[in-house]
């Protein structure tokens, strides 16, 4: 079993890429986030296992391009506090495809971890957040807002 | 679908980063779409309609390299040649050439073929002779078949010694309109 032509990857999985990318950045940031992801998967995919989980491993090196730009934002480190940053070594692309290894549930906890570092606030808050986020965009979607 | 222009900056990204291992498009024929790629060494593959285009590309990903990317720009210079091949008005083609699909004799033979002027034909035991084995007449028409880059490196030049015309991959049809294309 070979891997696929790359051309492939990227029109199955490029809309995915593009919600991801959507999902945690502003508009435009977009197009940067997407064509660094595709060029650093590009970069890497000789190397990857054919029969591995592309749509995640994807997901995964989006999710750290678009961690990577909204940490460039950030104002200099003098002006905040320490914070817990991500974890250089999974803002390692290498890493990458070894996160889309891991079951779910663990994926999403690292990623859940990494959301929480990114908003400086504890894990706990991370998900409180990301709760109330959703109920919010439940009551919006009731009524009729989108 | 991916936007075109994302696709078509990812391409130049890629090709500036050296990660362009195999451009790939299609250019029309008179015998339907070709397909064309090629690494940074030149030009690798032309491919017909009844090969299966897909199926090409993922022989290629696993032959050469899995950076395989449609980069339509990338390959404007010799979809122009071919054009103008088709359309009469090109009789060599100024494109580098990457043979690394054919190995031993048959690259051997290959190597020759491109010294076949246009208009002319050969037969398939001159070619084995000067491809250095007088007695591989079979294996020299096995190596035209085979040709990764027909029409560039001009397989179809090549006839039977009794005159007749001999295999194609698209077709003796295909070979035939050639050969009267470039004797006109």
């Amino acid at each position: 079993m070979t891997l696929r032509p790359f051309e492939e990857v990227v029109n199955e999985h490029g809309p995915m890429v593009t919600r991801v990318c959507r999902a945690l950045l502003p508009a435009s940031e977009v197009d940067d986030a997407w064509s660094e992801t595709f060029l650093a998967a590009l970069r890497a995919y000789p190397r990857l296992r054919p029969n591995s989980n592309v749509a995640g491993w994807l997901a995964t090196i989006a999710h750290r391009k678009a961690i990577d730009i909204l940490r460039d934002r950030r104002p200099a480190a003098s002006e905040v506090p320490d914070l817990p940053v991500v974890d250089p070594d999974l803002a390692d692309l290498a890493l990458g495809p070894a996160l889309a290894e891991l079951p779910e549930k663990q994926r999403a906890a690292v990623v859940y971890r990494d959301v929480a570092a990114l908003l400086s606030c504890t894990e706990a808050a991370a998900r409180r957040s990301a709760a109330d986020g959703v109920a919010k965009l439940r009551r919006l979607h009731k009524e009729g807002v989108f | 679908m991916v936007l075109d222009s994302l696709h078509a900056r990812l391409v130049a990204e890629a090709e500036r980063e050296g990660l362009l291992d195999v451009a790939y498009r299609t250019v029309d024929s008179p015998f339907g779409p070709l397909l064309v790629a090629a690494t940074p060494r030149g030009l690798v593959r032309i491919a017909f309609e009844v090969e299966d285009h897909d199926v090409v590309l993922s022989g290629l990903a696993g032959a050469l390299s899995p950076r395989v990317l449609r980069a339509p720009a990338q390959l404007d210079d010799i979809a122009r040649q071919l054009d103008e091949y088709f359309g009469g008005q090109r009789r060599t083609f100024d494109v580098s050439v990457d043979l690394q699909l054919a190995r031993g004799f048959r690259r051997a033979v290959l190597d020759r073929l491109r010294a076949i002027p246009y208009g002319s034909t050969q037969s398939y035991a001159a070619v084995a002779a000067a491809a250095g084995n007088a007695r591989a007449v079979r294996a020299a028409a096995s190596a035209c078949s085979h040709n990764p880059v027909p029409i560039v490196v001009p397989c179809h030049r090549v006839v039977r010694s009794d005159g007749t015309i001999g295999q194609y991959l698209a077709g003796p049809a295909a070979k035939q309109l050639l050969l009267s294309m470039e004797s006109a």
